[in-house]
């Protein structure tokens, strides 16, 4: 449904040159909640922007719905780009007209006739859940009502992709769960496309299918969610899983951690499973194979989607050929083993 | 002394709003495009922005007197004549049209960055930009920029009348400054000042009516 092409997007600063994206390739398909992490000035938003041409690429190519955009004429891609719809951290809506007159507002431009405009305009009312909120203007409303009546308007041209930039980093812990279950809900009614970009690990948790996380202006990875948190590989996603879910090591063990191992040293290993792997007990298997004693540091269960990861970090202690054999036997098994250290014994 | 005082208020509504009218029809496509041409604006053009700015704040800069008397030879061509309300009309237009220009381009200047992008990303065009959102986002600010313009063209017409405009300038100069009628000149205080609040007021309530909009429902 999208394709970016070699996207760069490269600008002025005094008389050094920014790269704010380098050389992205992404394929987002139909149907899909494809999430883009990044810290604060990664360049998500450039990158999101670069979708639908608020930023205009300085180059590559992007495509949507088999349109590429960086060709069209300004009347064209005024077109094209009723056919993707866009939300904001802000809801951006204009304080003089109701919540009814703020949705109606992109077909008004499209010169949409009165009678079509109006069914559409309910239609979206209810989609949202603001019926009753329709001729209140935005100041009555609270930030997640706000925000429904954005996604509304977005959705009001019947877009084929809706792109979410940090929708619900001002949203309070409730209201944030709410407006992604109505995101899910419109993913799922609509088919409709969503790409978001987000710096919270909840937000792809949540609902993303797919993520792709982007580091100064590179997308340094890319894969199905469940890979994402059962098998994290690179540094940068690393750290947010183990940050954002809390499965931080206590600073104690952290402090003694050492990347080789040395005398009277045991490994720490962090183990993922997903759940369909997960029939048999295999870290109970292990031990009695290998005859290993293992601490329990921190045990973690993640529902991601549908599917539940889990992420357990232990503290392994036996002969240390056993040991390696015991990765490989759970590696066998489709659970991701990394070997975060060495740290003297533990408990 | 009614009759002089009722000719003298209808010359000068008569100036007031004709440019107050003709100020608004020209200004504000003005002010919107000095504002969305500004330096970050979202048609950012420093061709029409520094020339207009630069105009504007020229004109804004000239005594309204001495602004009069220098156009004289275009008030002539247009108008054919320089004396009578109907040719103070001219100079009076086009000395609050900077004025409003300015502070509408103030007014809209307001609106958040991200109410543009928004509109940008439903496809509007910016033409569409200009009246379907920034202007009416502004509505409020505009109404009392124009409230203020207006009193200003009392001010403005008082002399353009002293100068052979009519109105009640011309009625103050007459009886008051040249035949100390102090009745005259009492009563053209009066008039002015329920005329400037009575604009004032107007203006107060269309503009709280149009955020009490916002407010209300």
């Amino acid at each position: 449904m999208i394709t970016l092409n070699a996207v760069e997007k490269t600008y002025k600063k005094g008389n050094a040159l920014v790269h704010a994206l380098k050389e992205i390739t992404l394929d987002i398909e139909q149907g899909e909640i494809f999430g883009i992490m990044g810290r604060p000035g990664a360049g998500k938003s450039a990158l999101i922007r670069c979708i639908n041409l608020l930023e205009q690429p300085s180059r590559g190519s992007v495509i949507v719905d088999s349109c590429d955009l960086t060709i069209l004429s300004t009347e064209g891609l005024r077109r094209a780009r009723r056919n993707i719809g866009m939300i904001f951290q802000q809801p951006n809506l204009m304080s003089s007209r109701t919540v009814f007159e703020n949705i109606a507002l992109p077909l008004e431009l499209a010169g949409t006739p009165r009678d079509h405009l109006e069914k559409t305009v309910r239609q979206m009312l209810n989609l949202s859940n603001l019926a009753d909120k329709s001729e209140a203007y935005p100041h009555e409303l609270t930030l997640l009502q706000k925000q429904k009546v954005a996604i509304a308007r977005a959705l009001a041209n019947k877009p084929k992709v809706l792109l979410c930039e940090e929708v619900t980093a001002a949203l309070e812990p409730k209201a944030k769960q709410a407006l992604l279950q109505l995101l899910r809900d419109i993913n799922e009614q609509l088919k409709l496309t969503i790409v978001l970009i987000t710096h919270e690990i909840e937000v792809v948790k949540a609902i993303c299918n797919r993520v792709a996380v982007l580091h100064q202006g590179e997308i340094v990875e890319e894969a199905t969610t469940v890979e994402f948190f059962s098998a994290p590989k690179s540094e940068i996603a690393k750290d947010f899983i183990r940050t954002a879910t809390r499965q931080d090591m206590p600073i104690a063990l952290r402090n003694r951690l050492r990347s080789q191992p040395f005398e009277h040293s045991n490994p720490i290993l962090r183990i993922a499973f997903v759940h369909s792997s997960n029939h048999e007990p295999s870290i109970a298997d292990i031990i009695q194979r290998f005859n290993l004693t293992i601490n329990i540091i921190q045990a973690h269960l993640e529902t991601i989607l549908d599917t539940t990861v889990g992420i357990v970090i232990v503290e392994t202690i036996g002969d240390n050929e056993d040991i390696k054999s015991a990765i490989y036997a759970l590696e066998e098994k489709d659970l991701q083993v990394e070997v975060l250290g060495y740290a003297p014994r533990f408990i | 002394m009614l009759h002089d005082l009722f000719n003298a208020l209808e010359e000068t509504l008569f100036m007031v709003f004709s440019a107050g009218l003709l100020t608004w029809v020209i200004g504000l496509p003005l002010g919107a495009l000095l504002s969305v041409t500004g330096p970050g604006k979202f048609l950012e053009n420093s061709f029409i922005h520094t020339p207009l700015h630069f105009i504007i704040r020229t004109t804004r800069s000239i005594p309204y007197i001495v602004f009069m008397i220098s156009i004289i030879p275009f008030t002539r061509l247009v108008a054919g004549s320089i004396e009578g309300s109907v040719a103070a009309v001219i100079p009076l237009t086009l000395a609050s049209i900077p004025y409003f220009a300015q502070l509408s381009e103030k007014a809209i200047s307001k609106a958040p960055v991200g109410l543009i992008e928004a509109a940008l990303a439903i496809g509007a065009s910016p033409l569409q930009i200009i009246y379907k959102v920034l202007i009416p986002e502004a509505l409020p600010n505009i109404i009392a920029a124009l409230t203020n313009t207006l009193i200003h063209l009392i001010g403005y017409s008082t002399i353009a009348g002293a100068l052979g405009g009519g109105g009640l300038g011309n009625l103050i100069i007459d009886k008051g400054y040249q035949t100390f009628h102090t009745n005259y000149v009492i009563a053209t205080v009066i008039v002015l000042v329920v005329l400037v609040q009575a604009i004032q007021i107007c203006g107060d309530y269309i503009a709280n009516g149009s955020v009490h909009k916002n407010s209300n429902v």
